[in-house]
């Protein structure tokens, strides 16, 4: 048995660090009374008017459509970028070309846009935000496959050539099976990303459709209210789901 | 025979040819329509004359870099520069300690400890800022706490402050400093940690000399990832220093959101952009450095 010794001071500090932030959350979503600040018994009326908040709803559903458009669009293009970059082409150039757009500053990817989307004259709403989060869905979805076609065994396309497939029959029977626990993986990521992304949306988003994070904005700059521990404790509650699924999900994959 | 074969060649060429333009066509041109040319533009833009609706006109001009060359605004790239640093200095001595030790933790605590530290970065932005307005207020738990204790009179001023901003930017960035460290900690070669106390080296002398080089390029990158989007930032500046603690971040936004003076917008972001690429840059060279020399070794 390794003994760790002094090495679980910093472990204690980071987990501290980490957590009490979101408990103290948490814990004052409960409040029932009216100051932020004062605990005035246990209470979970803050959950029933964030229910009623329309502007909430509606951030919610402008959110979803986006992060839906661009799961869909970001997952089909990353995925044929990666198997065309691993199987059509050795150049190191153009798979670094394609994953820039996951590495590059948001604030700089948004002014960009911003820029591109006034240039041609195209209104902004939530069609700007979807096309803006699939440059950077396709690249994170892209760099989830490359990585496991690297893995792959490429003699299981060339039997499937070998025994008569065309092409086609060979891409969906099966490199499309044999990638799919990377690709729903890439999507998850995907999806994730642009439920939570703010600058981008910010940048290229309509005044007439905000999306959560920004409407989350617009609420937090207003400063600390009951309602916001509210939204805060559900989104937490959220994420962790999703985070703990998709580590079971890899995790059963990675076992078959 | 001889000649089908050949035709058969031309047709597998040809028919490659159209895969791999299926392949990486779309993806190639979404990229290049939706980053590299809005790049581009804003580069452009940076050489423009501001219009007086927005957008912007000719003629060409260098006007925007001299501009930027006023002290005011120097002092706020300084102010930005300064901030990253101490938030990634503070990441790195947070970081590496932690990181080392869950690779020294039993494996299936491992994946746990690693999980715990990536999780609250999946939650989103605006709330994990907002946590801090909530802990720092000056009625909030810990002004709280420190009065009831009797250590403090009345509430300390914490939120709308320089530290407040670290300290954002910290909680925001830890996990991206600790999971590199861990890598390249846990794909270190024992061996030669071995190697260096059966040759007389103390456990610290090991770690000084073989350790802490070895794991220079994943700390390298960790450093980088929580750099990089800290100089960027204008949320927790905006939220957690009250308007009083302006970043390039923030000066950027509002060049192009407020202002509307685009091509000053551009020069701005061109500088923070040059000035993150030339660290890629020290940091691919430092990586080279030593992998060159760990390979002779």
């Amino acid at each position: 048995m390794r003994n760790i010794g002094w090495l679980r001071l910093p472990l204690l500090v980071t987990y501290v660090f980490l957590y009490v932030p979101l408990v103290v959350v948490v814990v004052m979503s409960f409040n029932g009374g009216k100051q932020p600040f004062s605990w005035g018994g246990f209470s979970t009326k803050w959950y029933g008017v964030l229910f009623e908040d329309t502007a909430v709803r509606q951030g919610l559903i402008n959110t979803l459509i986006v992060a839906v458009g661009a799961t869909v669009i970001a997952t089909a293009l990353g995925t044929l970028l990666a198997i065309g970059l691993s199987r059509f082409t050795r150049s190191a150039l153009l798979e670094a070309y394609s994953l820039t757009p996951a590495i590059i500053p948001d604030l700089a990817l948004a002014i960009g846009l911003l820029v591109l989307f006034s240039a041609i004259g195209m209104t902004l709403g939530l069609h700007s935000v979807l096309l803006a989060h699939v440059v950077f869905g396709m690249a994170f979805v892209a760099a989830v496959v490359t990585a496991r076609l690297g893995q792959n065994d490429p003699s299981l396309e060339e039997a499937s050539g070998d025994l008569g497939a065309n092409a086609l029959t060979t891409f969906f029977k099966i490199t499309v099976p044999t990638l799919l626990p990377a690709i729903v993986a890439g999507a998850l990521l995907v999806f994730t990303l642009s439920l939570d992304e703010f600058v981008i949306a910010f940048f290229t988003d309509g005044p007439a459709t905000p999306t959560l994070p920004i409407v989350i904005y617009s609420m937090v700059r207003f400063g600390v209210t009951p309602e916001i521990n509210a939204l805060a404790a559900l989104l937490l509650l959220v994420s962790f789901t999703v985070v703990i699924a998709a580590q079971r999900i890899t995790k059963l994959t990675d076992a078959v | 025979m001889a000649s089908t074969v050949t035709q058969g060649r031309g047709a597998i060429r040809r028919r490659a040819l159209g895969a791999r333009a299926a392949f990486l066509g779309p993806g190639l041109l979404y990229v290049t329509a939706f980053m590299t040319i809005p790049l581009l533009l804003v580069l452009s833009y940076a050489f423009m004359t501001r219009g007086r609706f927005g957008g912007v006109e000719l003629p060409v001009t260098l006007e925007n870099f001299v501009r930027a060359l006023d002290p005011i605004y120097l002092r706020v790239l300084w102010n930005s520069i300064l901030i990253s640093s101490i938030t990634t200095l503070l990441a790195l001595l947070i970081g590496y300690p932690t990181a080392y030790a869950i690779t020294r933790l039993p494996a299936r605590w491992r994946t746990v400890a690693l999980v715990l530290v990536v999780l609250p970065f999946w939650t989103n932005f605006l709330i994990r800022t907002y946590a801090w307005i909530v802990l720092l207020n000056s009625e909030g738990p810990i002004n709280k706490t420190l009065v009831n204790w009797g250590l403090i009179d009345s509430p300390l001023e914490l939120l709308y402050t320089r530290g407040a901003v670290i300290v954002g930017l910290l909680y925001a960035y830890l996990p991206l400093m600790i999971l590199p460290i861990y890598a390249s900690v846990e794909r270190l070669d024992r061996s030669l940690l071995e190697a260096a106390t059966n040759l007389g080296a103390s456990k610290f002398r090991a770690f000084i000399d073989v350790t802490l080089p070895l794991t220079l390029p994943g700390t390298m990158i960790g450093a980088i990832f929580v750099f990089v989007p800290s100089l960027g930032n204008f949320i927790v500046p905006e939220l957690l220093g009250g308007g009083k603690t302006v970043m390039i971040g923030n000066l950027i936004r509002d060049q192009f959101l407020k202002a509307r003076d685009w091509p000053f917008g551009a020069v701005l972001a061109l500088i923070m952009v040059l000035f993150l690429a030339g660290l890629f840059a020290a940091q691919a060279a430092v990586a080279r450095r030593i992998n060159g020399r760990s390979a002779r070794a």
